[in-house]
């Protein structure tokens, strides 16, 4: 493969960079695999990479209806952190976050990861009392949090609603100052190209249309460019879980729901941090090209559609300018959807299943970008040796039956409202 | 926007009702014994239907009854409405 560096990009700039290799290859289905991993966005990707670098299994395929990268990779709104309280979702994301520190180097990309720091605003006194709580767990698992005054808060983004008459006045916020953002495209594109050079068939515009079970065993798939015979079967296709759950006679605790995001038109630098509005769901970052990157509230009914409905983008962005006043004179450039697999209590599912060979990684809510290298790393290691890692055994399937819930929010079984 | 016809009330907007999920989901009967599994299924397992989806609503700024739905979870497309305890034929 070709090696990404300041040597190469001039050395091509003589041809007018019209001879640098494919990034990745288009090969046509083998007849078998020892591992298929169903899905091609992040979580995919990021998984097959691991299976290769970590367990030394390369042959390997990425099974994807689409293009690899067009689904929820592409459109999210590409925030990292790891502030969570739960053991099993802060230790989880914590190691996420050393994969993350490591990702350009790790993968000769640069994902443009920028640890800019995310706030959580807070806007009563109870809600500063459950930050601190907040705060402290995450400093007893190792993770940075900082709890800010109003003033603290003040002197970083000025630009917030700090005036006196308002309806949700800012008594401080919880910060944890390694969070950040990277580029959600070149997180794929980076996996998706090291996967390849170490062997990894990246299988495009192909679709999976049965499963082949039999005593219990997973023997290979079914799709629409023909049989695969495989002995083990990676499930990450996030939205589209239910609908290939179906096809093995498999009911979760998933549903569907669709969430929107949206960017204003570029404008000069004002906001350096992640900040999400305490009041309500509403989180904006700035983008390196100047648009102001917001997202918020679910649509609030089940849906696959991919893309959103008014009402609700009409809420989320009320809520931003309570916030943030300045964000009234913005004219917005683009909004698009996304399918999320939302989970009963808010946290993913990384487990093996009643069917041998078969794992399954959804659940993501909306939490899934930021756990890409975490999720792929542990869902390889899970495949490669049947059997869970310690940073996964908490994302089991059967909590639900066994009662061992990891429902950070406390919002019990409403997908729809978390 | 989606319109939805409330039995009572006539044609809506989405504004004015409450989502209230899966109405194909029945409460294991009472006084009788339930399985973890049944329970399990009732609690938790859904099966997200991609398309034909019977869900609930509740029209929350109207007349505050709950309803039942029969929409497209991919094209939105609304085909019937229901009052919540009307018998439905498959």
């Amino acid at each position: 493969m070709q090696k990404y560096s300041i040597f190469n990009l001039v050395k091509n700039a003589f041809s007018n960079h019209e001879n640098w290799d494919l990034a990745w290859k288009d090969p046509t289905p083998k007849e078998e695999y020892d591992v298929v991993i169903i899905g091609g966005g992040g979580h995919g990707l990021a998984t097959a990479y691991y299976l290769a670098k970590e367990h030394n299994i390369t042959k390997v395929a990425i099974i994807e209806k689409g293009w690899i990268g067009g689904g929820n990779v592409g459109r999210n709104t590409t925030i990292i952190r790891s502030n969570y309280m739960h053991d099993e979702n802060a230790l989880f994301s914590e190691f996420g976050m050393d994969l993350w520190r490591k990702m350009s180097q790790d993968l000769n990309y640069n994902v443009m990861f920028s640890p800019r720091g995310i706030i959580n605003l807070a806007h009563s006194d109870a809600q500063m009392n459950a930050y601190a709580r907040r705060g402290n767990s995450m400093r007893l698992n190792g993770i940075d949090a900082v709890l800010l005054n109003r003033e603290q808060v003040k002197e970083i983004i000025p630009m917030a609603d700090f005036s006196e008459n308002v309806r949700f006045p800012i008594f401080g916020g919880l910060m944890q100052p390694s969070a950040g953002t990277a580029r959600h495209d070149a997180v794929a594109w980076g996996y998706a190209r090291q996967a390849d050079s170490m062997g990894v068939d990246i299988i495009q515009n192909c679709e999976v249309t049965g499963f082949d079970v039999t005593a219990g065993k997973i023997n290979g798939i079914r799709t629409s460019r023909g049989n695969i015979k495989t002995k083990k079967v990676g499930l990450c296709v996030a939205g589209s879980t239910n609908i290939l759950a179906e096809k093995l006679n498999m009911t979760l605790p998933i549903e569907t729901h669709l969430l929107q995001a949206c960017v204003s038109e570029p404008v000069k630098p004002i906001l350096d941090r992640v900040v999400t509005f305490g009041a309500g769901h509403f989180y904006i970052s700035q983008s390196d090209k100047g648009e102001m990157v917001m997202g918020g509230d679910l649509d609030g009914y089940n849906s696959y559609a991919q893309r959103g409905n008014l009402p609700t983008l009409q809420h989320v962005l009320t809520e931003g300018i309570a916030m943030m006043p300045f964000l009234s004179k913005l004219k917005m450039l683009r909004t698009w959807g996304g399918i999320m697999d939302m989970s009963m209590d808010g946290s993913p599912i990384i487990d093996k299943t009643h069917i041998d060979g078969l794992y399954l990684n959804c659940g993501w809510c909306y939490g899934g970008f930021k756990a890409t290298p975490a999720s792929g790393w542990t869902f390889a290691h899970t495949i490669a040796q049947d059997r869970v890692h310690e940073l996964n055994a908490g994302f089991s399937l059967n909590r639900f039956s066994t009662g061992y819930l990891i429902d950070e929010k406390g919002l019990g079984t409403k997908t729809w409202i978390s | 926007m989606l319109h939805i016809k409330c039995p009572y009330c006539g044609m809506r907007s989405q504004n004015e009702f409450s989502y209230g999920g899966d109405a194909s989901v029945k409460r294991p009967e009472l006084n009788k014994e339930i399985s973890d599994e049944e329970w399990d299924n009732f609690v938790y397992n859904r099966k997200s239907l991609r398309g034909k989806h019977l869900e609930l609503w509740q029209h929350l700024s109207g007349c505050r009854q709950w309803i039942k739905v029969e929409r497209d979870t991919a094209t939105h497309e609304i085909f019937n409405t229901y009052k919540a305890d009307e018998e439905i034929s498959q």
